[in-house]
């Protein structure tokens, strides 16, 4: 048997498996993340739609005529105070503190069922003078856009409610914390959507 | 670029097998296409320069180094050679350079929106020639053209003076299609609210196949037309006989010809209402609908206002466009023009089918600005 | 009994007795009483054997991607026979419909049958066949137990084949879209298309999509982070490679044809005014959107294919792929490149010289990068030793087939040629000519490659031979008529033709269709007659063909846990490496093994959505409220299920692997 190899010790055969249980690092946080984007990607085509639709009014209302830019800094700044109190969450899941972790935890669902209320309000009101999704490729784009942001702050308000079933039936268990991490990127990345939302369908809707 | 003997040579050697058959897009009989099928037979021999060797070597080498042939030279280990990595990518991209500049120089003087500045290779054009406008409508599942300098129209017939410069404005009535005569030039989309344009011109007199090239529902076979390349004579003769026939083509006979019909039959109007393309192009045959271009302007503008939310028009859709047997599930809207008076009590009777509001908005719509309703929250 | 009309609408939605077109289309009632009675066998057999209990333990709840690859490969293969059947229905009425001949299909229904045969070649046959190839071959490649998700690729196979029966459900229940394979706008528009065919199109879409985008990221996960130790990027086997390329395509193309479905669904459900005419609509940011997807799904299919042919042309070559840089380079390029091409499906929209100039030199461009490709393939075959092996076969086919159709591909990328070939029949040769000689004849390669690994035996050659053969002679007389009708001027889609001169070429092309349905039949009898045949055909060394990656360092088929002790890396080609330097394969120190452990979850939650996506299409709002409740309650109710994984006990891997030490020995006696 010659060894081919010179780097390679020539005295004692390479090493070819581990005697021992490889444990690969978990791909969790990567999966997520990458879900993220893909989820990102669509937020990015109904941005271009919003783009390219955003002033086909079809002879209707257009944005100067429709948003109150006070409610949508009210609605911005519910979100923004919930990434903050989901922060604070995670600070006290670190020091293992389950009543802490529960309460931040609550807080952030209370602000975020804040929002999508108001963005309910919003749209009832909206839909109330007429300004419907069918009238015009404007609005079609707004409500999807906007919409779907809210379905997934609706959706991470569910989840998050789970989460803490299960941190108090079973602690803040290792499992539970990659669910909570996991949760905390969700959040954080609704509120990076939202800023994009806010500026460029209502501040630049109305004053651009 | 080619030569018509060069092509005729090259057209021979390559296709000489398929001599029986009318190969109409390497052998068109318009200027357009003609510079087309030269691109296509100049990008083949490009492209075989590289192919012809690849595949002789895979022969080749697939014989050579068989497992019976213990003779041919065999070495596991080579896997890389600089020298061959430098031919192995840079040949395929001096290919892609020669093709990529013929592109870019070819995309642009064949871009049909380009006025042409040629009869064919040995004609050239003024700058400032008037081309002849031919309007082009898709509808299902049949061709209108409108000849706006002779006022006429005809359905699923096309002419055309050879040596004349054309101008083709084409739209659509509701489907994408795409307007294609290959003898003539390439194909280009039609699509509603919207006006593509096409400049070709027709060196030979014949009689030439057009069709859509884009499929658009249960008719589309059938979506042909005769293309007559004819002599200055023989389109004046057309355009009397086209005349003869004492036929209208206005708003209403549109809306009725706009139906969805199959294997239309040719047919001619001696005489056609000149707003009517215009009209087509801007949605608004129905004078009660607003004109695609009004609409824009009050869009460019910031949109209708609060006011504009309920000037929407709804009533089923004048022309019943289904596929299948089944009715219309849905009632279509559309925005009512501003301006014009409706024709032919096009209100009434169209505004119990409100299928977004209530009765009550219903009512507004009719004041079409809704009292009070403020505009903040 | 109920005449109440709104009651039944209001159960049944838009569902009536008038739906089921099988009581007035014969073609459609032939059909199903086949299906039927094919299913009652089957399911006779399965009960009369008692392997109910061994398909649901051993298969369905199975979150082995060995299993779930294979599961992968057989659904492909049962879509490709319906989406074939099409193929044949559509030659057989392009042969005789001249003139006054109308054929046998109305257009009703021939346009419905193109629309299929598209939808299912492409998202349930070569989707399938790629991610199942993936999933089975990956792991193993890279020296790992499975995948980094299990439970999600178990989900993700059973959403795929819920799509899949949501389109054969709308043969018997309804109709499919007419729409042709992208369901343009206005067309797909609700108001010229009123019917539920492009509803199941955009259901049965969206639920095999959630499958795909899923296991794209469970895959990318997998190569990124659970490669064995030793194994760097740049020693990761080329068909790792090109599925890591094919995965990051997928999830960054499937969210826009996610996106892009949901549009045209609010469209249609809620008369929103995405692609309408009129009231500010905009049908072509719909043909925009939906090729920004479709360009890069095509690179999603050809990049695996060319990784299989990668791998076959250096085991059978007996040689090291020639440039593994530059592979691995251009599969790269071509990734970044596929995402700036897709506007040439549409230069005749009638965008600018320039835009339309730019996009034909980008998609050139990607000719480099594939043509450095097939020059690696050709010089890997530079003094080697070819055996002619049916994988072998099937590539040098591919090398053959394929460059044409590149070129081809190349002559439509110039504007103003494609101005007179785009829509036509040369379009539909060409990419008939990419797709069938690159992925089709890839993903064949791929399967008879890794058959034995799978199973434990070789698939028999004579008819593997006979179905290459069948294919090859078949797709050059199907497909090359066709070329020819492309130059003569004919368009795609038609079911009917006025010219009588064209019908000896459909005649060919039909012809060669049947050539192409013999090489489906050889493909199926190889592996019919190598089951029969398995014991001649067995293979005990694990490998067969004398391989070079890690997969056949294992056994055939390889236990649960694929490796009882996680290899390292040294070189690339690692198994070549460790044949070269003396591995000795060990036999004892076994210890318990960490694995991920089966769940119904997967199946359970896709086949509620397939019923949301029943609701959805027929409007059966009730059914739609508790399905989506049921759904996100049983996904909520999976997360409450906290014991996911056991061990395999060391005694019991102990008793696999002196199994094969035994089989080893008696090999070598």
């Amino acid at each position: 048997m010659t060894m081919a190899n010179n780097t390679a010790s020539q005295t004692e055969a390479p090493v070819f498996y581990l005697k021992e249980e490889h444990h690969p690092e978990t791909g969790t946080m990567l999966g997520f993340w990458i879900y993220l984007m893909s989820d990102c990607l669509i937020f990015a085509i109904l941005f271009a739609t919003h783009g390219v639709l955003g002033r086909n009014y079809a002879a209707g209302p257009s944005p100067a005529d429709l948003f109150d830019l006070k409610l949508v800094a009210i609605n911005t700044s519910m979100l923004l105070f919930s990434s903050i109190t989901y922060g604070f969450a995670m600070l006290q899941m670190e020091k293992g503190k389950i009543a802490g972790t529960q309460l931040w935890l609550a807080i952030t669902g209370l602000f975020g069922i804040a929002f999508v209320g108001l963005e309910l309000y919003e749209f009832h009101h909206l839909w109330h003078i007429g300004a419907t999704p069918m009238r015009s490729g404007f609005l079609s784009a707004f409500y999807t856009l906007v919409a779907t942001h809210g379905l997934h702050v609706t959706f991470g308000i569910i989840w998050l409610v789970t989460l803490m079933v299960q941190v108090s039936k079973r602690g803040l268990i290792p499992e539970n914390k990659r669910r909570l991490m996991c949760l905390s990127m969700f959040w954080h990345f609704l509120d990076v959507v939202w800023i994009g939302v806010f500026s460029v369908v209502y501040l630049l809707g109305v004053l651009g | 670029m080619l030569s018509k003997l060069v092509r005729g040579v090259a057209v021979a050697s390559m296709f000489s097998l398929l001599a029986g058959c009318n190969l109409v897009v390497i052998d068109p009989s318009g200027d357009i296409a003609s510079q087309q099928s030269d691109l296509i037979i100049v990008s083949t021999i490009l492209m075989l320069l590289i192919i012809i060797p690849v595949m002789a070597l895979t022969v080749f080498f697939a014989w050579k180094y068989r497992q019976g042939n213990k003779d041919a030279e065999y070495d596991p280990e080579w896997h890389h050679s600089t020298k061959l990595e430098v031919i192995i990518w840079s040949a395929p991209l001096v290919i892609i350079i020669a093709l990529g500049a013929i592109t870019w120089v070819t995309t642009h003087t064949l871009d049909p929106y380009r006025p042409l500045d040629r009869i064919d290779a040995e004609r050239p054009l003024d700058k400032d020639h008037k081309p002849m406008v031919i309007e082009v409508v898709s509808l299902d599942w049949k061709w209108l053209f409108v000849y706006p300098e002779q006022g006429i129209a005809t359905v699923n017939e096309l002419a055309a003076p050879i040596d004349t410069p054309i101008q083709f404005k084409i739209t659509s009535s509701g489907i994408m299609n795409s307007f294609f005569i290959p003898a003539l030039a390439g194909q280009i989309y039609s699509m509603a609210g919207m006006e593509t344009k096409l400049h070709a011109v027709i060196n030979e007199e014949g009689v030439y196949e057009g069709f859509s090239g884009n499929y658009s529902g249960e008719g589309f076979s059938h979506m042909r037309f005769k293309f007559h390349g004819l002599s200055e004579d023989g389109f004046n003769e057309w355009v009397s006989k086209v005349k003869s026939d004492e036929n209208f083509l206005g708003r209403s006979q549109y809306l009725e010809l706009e139906k969805p019909s199959i294997k239309e039959p040719v047919h001619y109007y001696s005489a056609v209402d000149p707003e009517l393309f215009g009209a087509i192009l801007n949605m608004c045959v129905d004078q009660s609908k607003m004109c695609m271009n009004e609409m824009m302007s009050i869009d460019e503008n910031g949109g209708g206002g609060l006011a504009g939310v309920y000037n929407v028009m709804s009533l089923t859709y004048d022309v019943p466009r289904m596929r299948g047997s089944q009715p219309l599930p849905e009632i279509k809207s559309y925005v009512a023009t501003l301006c014009t008076a409706p024709e032919e009590g096009g209100f009434s009777g169209e505004i119990t089918n409100l299928p977004l509001f209530d009765n009550v908005q219903r009512d507004r719509a009719m004041s079409v600005a809704p009292a009070g309703v403020s505009t903040g929250f | 009994m109920f005449s109440n009309p709104d009651l039944l609408h209001f159960i049944f939605g838009r569902l009536s007795i008038d739906s089921i077109p099988m009581f007035h289309e014969p073609i459609v009632a032939v059909t199903f009483a086949a299906v039927v009675l094919g299913g009652l066998v089957v399911m006779g057999a399965l009960t009369y054997f008692r392997l109910w209990g061994y398909l649901w333990n051993e298969w369905v709840t199975s979150i082995d991607h060995k299993k779930i690859g294979i599961m992968y490969i057989i659904l492909a293969i049962v879509m490709l026979l319906r989406g074939f059947a099409d193929a044949l229905m559509m030659r057989a009425q392009q042969a005789v419909a001249f003139g006054d001949v109308a054929g046998y299909l109305p257009p009703d229904h021939y346009d419905q049958i193109f629309t299929a045969h598209g939808v299912i070649m492409i998202f349930f046959v070569a989707m399938p066949l790629v991610t199942g190839l993936m999933n089975f071959v990956v792991p193993l490649q890279i020296g790992a137990r499975d995948v980094a998700f299990p439970f999600l690729n178990n989900f993700s196979f059973w959403m795929t084949t819920c799509g899949a029966v949501l389109i054969m459900v709308s043969l018997f229940v309804g109709e499919f879209a007419k729409t042709g394979w992208l369901a343009y706008p206005p067309l797909s528009d609700i108001v010229y298309s009123p019917g539920v065919g492009v509803d199941y199109y955009i259901w049965a879409l969206q639920i095999a999509g959630v499958g795909t985008l899923l296991s794209g990221v469970n895959l990318i996960v997998t190569i990124v982070k659970m490669r064995a130790p030793g194994m760097s990027m740049m020693k990761m086997p080329v068909f790792t490679w090109t599925s890591l390329c094919t995965n990051i395509l997928i999830v960054a193309a499937f969210p826009v044809l996610t996106a892009v479905l949901v549009l045209l669904g609010l469209d249609r459900y809620a008369g929103t005014n995405f692609f309408t005419n009129d009231l500010g609509g905009n049908a072509m940011m719909y043909i925009n959107l939906i090729w920004i997807w479709g360009h890069p799904e095509v690179y999603i299919l050809i990049l695996p294919a060319f990784g299989v042919f990668s791998e076959v042309v250096s085991t059978f070559c007996r040689k090291r792929l020639f440039g593994y840089n530059s592979m691995v380079y251009a599969t790269v390029v071509i990734t970044i490149l596929s995402y700036i091409v897709w506007l040439h499906h549409f230069f005749t929209m009638g965008s600018g010289a320039s835009v339309n100039a730019f996009f034909g030199i980008t998609t050139m461009i990607i000719s480099i990068p594939t043509g450095a490709k097939v020059f690696n393939w050709l010089f890997t075959m530079y003094k080697g030793r070819i055996s002619f092996d049916v994988p072998m076969l099937w590539t040098i086919g591919f090398m053959l087939t394929f460059v044409i159709g590149g070129m081809t591909g190349v002559m439509l990328a110039v504007p103003p040629a494609d101005f007179v070939l785009h829509n036509s029949l040369f379009l539909i040769a060409h990419f008939h000519n990419v797709i069938i000689g690159g992925v089709v004849f890839g993903m064949f390669a791929g399967i008879v490659y890794w058959f034995p690994k799978a199973f434990g035996f070789k698939l028999d050659e004579f008819w593997g031979k006979m179905s290459f053969w069948l294919w090859t002679i078949g797709f050059y007389f199907a497909f090359m008529p066709l070329y020819v009708l492309g130059l003569m001027g004919v368009t795609r889609r038609m079911s009917h033709f006025d010219d009588p001169s064209l019908q000896i070429w459909f005649v060919i092309a039909a012809f060669g269709a049947v050539l192409i349905a013999g090489g489906i039949g050889s493909f199926i009898m190889s592996i019919v007659v190598a089951v029969i045949k398995r014991d001649k055909l067995r293979d005990e060394t694990g490998d067969p063909w004398g391989g070079r990656t890690l997969e056949w360092s294992t056994s055939s088929p390889p236990p649960a846990y694929n490796f009882a002790f996680t290899p390292v890396i040294h070189e690339l080609d690692a198994w070549a490496d460790m044949k070269k330097r003396g591995y000795v394969r060990p036999t004892s120190g076994f210890i318990d093994i960490h694995m991920p452990k089966n769940t119904g979850a997967g199946f359970i939650l896709a086949a509620i959505s397939l019923v949301l996506g029943f609701a959805l299409v027929w409007h059966i709002w009730w059914l739609v409220a508790v399905s989506f409740i049921l759904l996100v309650g049983g996904a909520i109710a999976h997360t409450f299920n906290y014991d996911r994984d056991y061990h395999i006990p060391a005694s019991e891997v102990v008793a696999t692997e002196d199994e094969r030490t035994a089989l080893l020995a008696k090999q070598q006696a």
